[in-house]
């Protein structure tokens, strides 16, 4: 993940100072080239969308295509113009703030999307407070007690929980709870305009669906860590010089496994990016991965491009602070350019 | 057990291979059982098990046992194609970009970076919008969230092997980089191709189900454990059957070649194999 560092050109009269902070020299330069793979993105998503799949006006028609409606859409998205003239009026107007028209809803994008994003980060927000502390927990127990019973009931049950398909656990999970014990609603629909966090039961099942998968991840890469820590040669000298057991867990052990934890959740809040689209979809809750899908089913070209960048940017800028976050955390790597 | 086995002689190798043989068989040979026609309409939506239909009717009144006795191939061969598309792919770039360095180098692992900036389910999203409900678009989609992964291991061994003896006496005979990269470079880095594709092969399975959940692979009428789930999500609490079923086919499917891929990556010392991202 950290060997994105192309070469940049400094301006001389800015050199030295960025040679005597080299952690601002590394922020400046992962910002730039997040900024430049976000730029590409944004060549590769508007190509894929909008000009590589021949007309788009007859694909989005599809068999409802008559002349007229081919022209007049055509007009709307502005189809007649070249794919470069297409792609600088729709990037000037993502950095202008205009997300552009929605076909489907006959909205503006950033009406459709404003209270999925609350919505989304609703659901995302309680899955990851919650799953945290309970895969840090477990991962530790699973790494400190390796190769013994507690290891070997969370290790199969993590590598259970990993390979089930989010909408396959969501189904069984709707199955148990709200068609068999009749507990919890099958389908979490908010109103427009209402706080999902006033209707608590909706949010349980989705909640627990990205749970499952999302905690599995934090606890593998946990145990991993700090059964590496563990069999380090410091702890070893700690535990020669009689340092007491748990001392050495946490004083040692644990604080070297932090740095690999950090890239862990941000592993898991990518993730997570992906895995609101398949939960929200599953549990119809109006979020921005259900709108997403939608709009792909409904061709609808303008909120899709839309989404695709928002949550692109997300994940970039995730990745960035989780790279500083580590050098942050690890000294030696601030000078090992 | 035999030596070639040897990986596979723990507890929870054991229970995937078995579960892993019995998933395949049923999604290939499932259609020859097959009692009813997958897409005819047989009966009323969603009727509750007979005699003449064992899990009962679908949303247009199919045979939902033929339909899940048919609906594992779609899965498994399209993950299957989409994980060798994937090496083809990244082995290339990663046997090219170590063997040459330079300029080339860089270039093809800054285009791998930004492959990997995507988050995968958005990637195939996106192009769904672009190109519809696709099972081409989809293996593309999935082989390229594999390539830049792959084509980054072939590299990092292709460097370690290029400075070899070996390497170097071949390059010094004269030979062509191609019969270079072929018959000194992939026969030592086989093993770790190896080991890396059973997760990948897990990883494919996951995203195509998903797609296909969200109705933008496979297209009805078609047979598919995934779709049948989406397909039929309104009648959760009055034909449970009809989702229960192919759920649980998927969830056998995934959880036992994931856990066979886990033991056989563990048995070549790659315990993050299983980490590769979704």
């Amino acid at each position: 993940m950290t060997d994105i560092t192309p070469a940049l050109e400094i301006p001389a009269h800015r050199s030295r100072y960025l040679a005597r902070h080299p952690l601002a020299t590394y922020v400046i330069r992962r910002t730039l080239t997040g900024l430049l793979i976000l730029f590409v993105v944004s060549v590769i998503v508007f190509a894929a969308t909008q000009v590589l799949p021949g007309n788009a006006a007859v694909q989005i028609l599809g068999r409802n295509a008559t002349p007229q409606s081919v022209t007049q859409l055509t007009r709307q998205l502005g189809l007649d113009r070249s794919a470069v003239a297409q792609y600088t009026s729709w990037l000037s107007g993502l950095l202008h703030g205009d997300l552009g028209h929605s076909l489907a809803a006959h909205e503006p994008v950033a009406q459709f999307i404003g209270d999925r994003v609350r919505n989304t980060l609703v659901l995302a927000g309680v899955a990851v407070i919650l799953m945290i502390p309970l895969g840090l927990a477990l991962g530790v127990v699973a790494g400190v007690r390796a190769d013994r019973a507690a290891d070997h009931a969370i290790t199969g049950l993590t590598l259970g929980a990993i390979a089930m398909p989010e909408f396959v656990s969501g189904a069984l999970l709707a199955l148990i709870f709200a068609v068999w014990l009749k507990v919890l609603p099958p389908v979490s629909l908010v109103a427009p305009g209402s706080d999902p966090l006033a209707h608590p039961a909706l949010l349980v099942l989705p909640v627990i669906t990205l749970m499952l998968s999302g905690t599995a991840y934090i606890v593998r890469m946990m145990r991993a860590g700090v059964i590496e820590a563990m069999s380090s040669d410091y702890v070893e000298a700690a535990a020669l010089n009689g340092i007491g057991r748990r001392r050495i867990i946490w004083k040692h052990a644990l604080r070297n496994a932090l740095a690999p934890t950090v890239q862990v959740l941000a592993l898991t809040v990518q993730w997570l990016v992906g895995g609101v689209v398949v939960t929200e979809t599953i549990f119809s809750y109006p979020g921005l991965g259900q709108g997403l899908v939608q709009a792909v089913q409904l061709r609808d070209l303008p909120t899709v491009q839309a989404v695709a960048m928002l949550l692109a940017a997300l994940y970039i800028t995730i990745n960035i602070i989780a790279d500083v976050a580590v050098v942050l955390l690890i000294p030696k790597l601030r000078t090992a350019q | 057990m035999s030596r070639a086995f040897r990986w596979a002689d723990t507890w929870p190798a054991r229970i995937g291979l078995i579960g892993a043989s019995c998933l395949l068989l049923i999604a290939f040979l499932g259609p020859f059982a097959a009692p009813h026609s997958p897409t005819a309409l047989l009966g009323a939506p969603f009727s509750g098990p007979t005699s003449r239909f064992p899990l009962g009717t679908d949303f247009l009144g199919r045979d939902v046992l033929s339909r899940v006795l048919w609906g594992g191939r779609t899965v498994v061969v399209l993950a299957g194609l989409a994980t060798i598309v994937g090496y083809l792919g990244g082995a290339s770039i990663g046997l090219i970009a170590g063997h040459m360095r330079g300029g080339t180098d860089a270039a093809l692992m800054r285009a791998m970076d930004v492959l990997l900036a995507f988050p995968p389910i958005l990637l195939l999203l996106v192009l769904a919008a672009g190109f519809g409900a696709n099972p081409v678009a989809l293996v593309a989609g999935i082989a390229l969230i594999h390539i830049p992964g792959i084509a980054r291991i072939i590299r990092a061994a292709t460097q370690d092997a290029s400075v070899r003896g070996y390497v170097e006496a071949a390059a010094a005979r004269g030979e062509r980089t191609a019969a270079v990269l072929y018959r000194e470079i992939l026969p030592n880095i086989w093993p770790t191709l190896a080991a890396d594709a059973g997760p990948r092969f897990t990883v494919s399975i996951l995203l195509v189900a998903a797609i296909n959940f969200l109705g933008l692979g496979i297209r009805p009428p078609t047979a598919d454990w995934a779709l049948m789930i989406s397909e039929n999500r309104v009648a959760l609490t009055i034909q449970p059957l009809t989702i229960a079923v192919p759920a649980v086919m998927i969830a056998v499917l995934t959880i036992s070649v994931n856990l066979v891929a886990d033991a056989f990556a563990r048995s070549r010392g790659v315990s993050r194999g299983i980490l590769v991202r979704r």
